[in-house]
């Protein structure tokens, strides 16, 4: 369930992450299927610590973003930076090597469901760390609890809730303590008590772990809650960046709609390509559209 | 170019296209299998393929289906001597039947029908599960955890399919010669020694040897082309249901092709 906006949001200070490095750079990036542009010319930097909230309607291209920072995509025209790496570019090894050291967080948990979560957990640190398998029952039993889940450790993915899932899914995230971690549309489909826990676990692995999050919602109740900056993506191309205050005063009435929920505005219901009048009227609409 | 010879050749053209596309990602993946398998005696620390998932892999193929798999080939078995004796009678040579039965079964029949067998019952489900998993987002995470799907999915299935479909083949072999056997003692009055005697007198190393080439082919087609179809899911849980069918149909398809091939390069090349 997605939530409002807070009464009360609170300031940010852009001081804050003043003279960090940035972790991921985007320049100029493309992304086209089929020979429609998904993506075109995005320009973004996250700084090392920051959580921002990347968002927009569905269809914007906020998903294929994200999986272009994840390196499942390959990018059409210009570059992704992540940890120093180009990624966009970047052999297996490579991305491997810069995967190690983020960590993502599914919008259906994406668990292995032939594994108990404990295993769930543990996969990560037994691939790729030296770790004896006492340190790392410790370790899932240390992760499960900052989810608040040590005792599902012998549960099967089956067996657990959606909110449960995506905690056990947050706990695999974290399990090689990464410096970056990605959220997929972290609290659709939850209630409003696991999305405000949720959106905590977000701000406590900010703050406490210095962890740079990057945030893929359409949910602006956390959006708002949990973001440092927000940038928000309008058909293929990002519209805006600034802090929540920012966007809360927005002079831009795309954004107004988005953030307001307004039916009403320049943000069309319907994305048809052909006018609907000179569809109905056309002799052979069906080949006209074509 | 008038519209249907243009419709004509798109679709020839498309179709190629994916013949290719198809054969081609087949070889990709199959490559890639072998590197890691390559791997498995000489990697220390974290292994190419962990014990569990491989034994489990083990038992689904080569447990699970024993039982299917020796219904169908103790019953052709069964049928192939009632058809050979209708014939056999004739000529006065019905003890012939226990030869016709056991070459046929340990050259053609077993290793066919256990292959057929396990594309249904095998292919169909390794696709189905890899299918989901790239549905539900778990490839995508493994990518994400920096695990090679194909190190972690593929090896411990194919590696099973390799191992297990020709021990069951072997199996088989003597399930479908038994089929034989009950028909020849109960309704031909054969004589149980004589019939195990002409069965295993038939038989020459090169037999049960070219079968046994037969088979691991074919295990190898089951095993890549239920993972490579699983892996190419899109669409959703259509998607996943598309992929099933098709891994059968074209495992079905590329096991009588490749059959037919081996049984040709046996007859004329090595005169087997």
């Amino acid at each position: 369930m997605e939530q409002p906006i807070p009464k009360e949001v609170l300031p940010r200070d852009p001081a804050r992450f003043a003279g960090r490095p940035a972790v991921i750079s985007c320049k100029g990036l493309k992304k086209v299927f089929d020979g429609r542009t998904v993506l075109k010319d995005i320009n973004l930097e996250i700084v090392d610590g920051e959580t921002i909230v990347i968002m927009g309607g569905s269809g914007c291209g906020k998903s294929t973003f994200l999986r272009l920072l994840l390196g499942a995509y390959a990018p059409d025209g210009g570059t992704i930076h992540i940890l120093g790496k180009d990624i966009g570019n970047a052999d297996d090894a490579t991305k491997d090597e810069v995967r190690k050291r983020t960590g993502i967080l599914f919008q259906s948990g994406a668990l292995f469901n032939s594994m108990t979560v404990g295993e769930n957990v543990a996969l990560p640190m037994r691939e790729h760390t030296p770790l004896t398998e006492d340190v790392i029952e410790i370790m899932v039993k240390m992760k499960l609890e900052l989810v608040g889940l040590r005792d599902a450790e012998h549960l099967k993915p089956s067996q657990l809730s959606g909110g449960m899932r995506k905690r056990v899914g947050l706990a695999r995230a974290i399990a090689l303590d990464p410096k970056i971690l990605y959220y997929d549309e972290p609290t659709t489909g939850l209630d409003p008590i696991t999305s405000g826990v949720i959106n905590t676990m977000i701000m406590d692995l900010s703050k406490k772990l210095r962890v740079t999050s990057v945030v893929v919602t359409h949910d602006m109740g956390s959006a708002f809650t949990v973001a440092d900056r927000m940038a928000m993506l309008y058909l293929g191309e990002v519209i805006q960046i600034g802090t929540p205050q920012e966007f809360l005063n927005s002079p831009d009435p795309r954004v107004q709609q988005f953030v307001y929920g307004k039916p009403d505005g320049p943000i069309p219901l319907r994305m048809s390509r052909t006018d609907y009048v000179e569809d109905l009227l056309a002799e052979d609409p069906l080949a006209k559209a074509r | 170019m008038t519209p249907p010879l243009r419709d004509s050749l798109g679709f020839a053209g498309q179709s190629t296209g994916k013949i290719f596309g198809f054969v081609g990602g087949m070889g990709l993946l199959f490559r890639d299998s072998i590197w890691w398998m390559a791997r498995i005696p000489f990697t220390k620390g974290s292994p190419v393929m962990r014990r569990e998932p491989a034994f489990t892999q083990l038992a689904r193929v080569g447990v699970s289906s024993l039982g299917i798999v020796f219904l169908v080939v103790f019953f052709v078995g069964m049928i192939l001597a009632l058809q050979m004796a209708y014939i056999l009678k004739k000529f006065g040579a019905i003890e012939a039947t226990a030869t016709i039965v056991s070459i046929g079964m340990v050259r053609e029949l077993s290793p066919l029908l256990t292959a057929i067998v396990m594309s249904g019952f095998v292919g169909a489900s390794i696709a189905a599960e890899i299918g989901t998993m790239n549905v539900g987002e778990e490839i995508l995470a493994l990518e994400c955890s920096a695990l090679d799907p194909v190190r972690f999915l593929v090896v411990p299935r194919l590696f099973a399919t390799m191992l297990m479909i020709p021990a069951v083949t072997v199996m088989a072999n003597v399930v479908g010669i038994a089929g034989g056997w009950v028909i020849a003692t109960q309704l031909l009055g054969m004589s149980s020694d004589l019939y195990i005697k002409k069965a295993i007198d038939a038989l020459v190393v090169r037999d049960v040897v070219t079968g046994l080439i037969k088979v691991e082919a074919f295990a190898v087609l089951i095993g890549l082309v239920a993972c490579y179809e699983g892996l190419s899911v899109t669409g959703g849980a259509e998607g996943g249901g598309r992929a099933t069918t098709t891994a059968v149909v074209f495992s079905i398809v590329s096991i009588l092709v490749t059959d037919c091939f081996f049984t040709a390069l046996f007859y004329f090349v090595l005169k087997a």
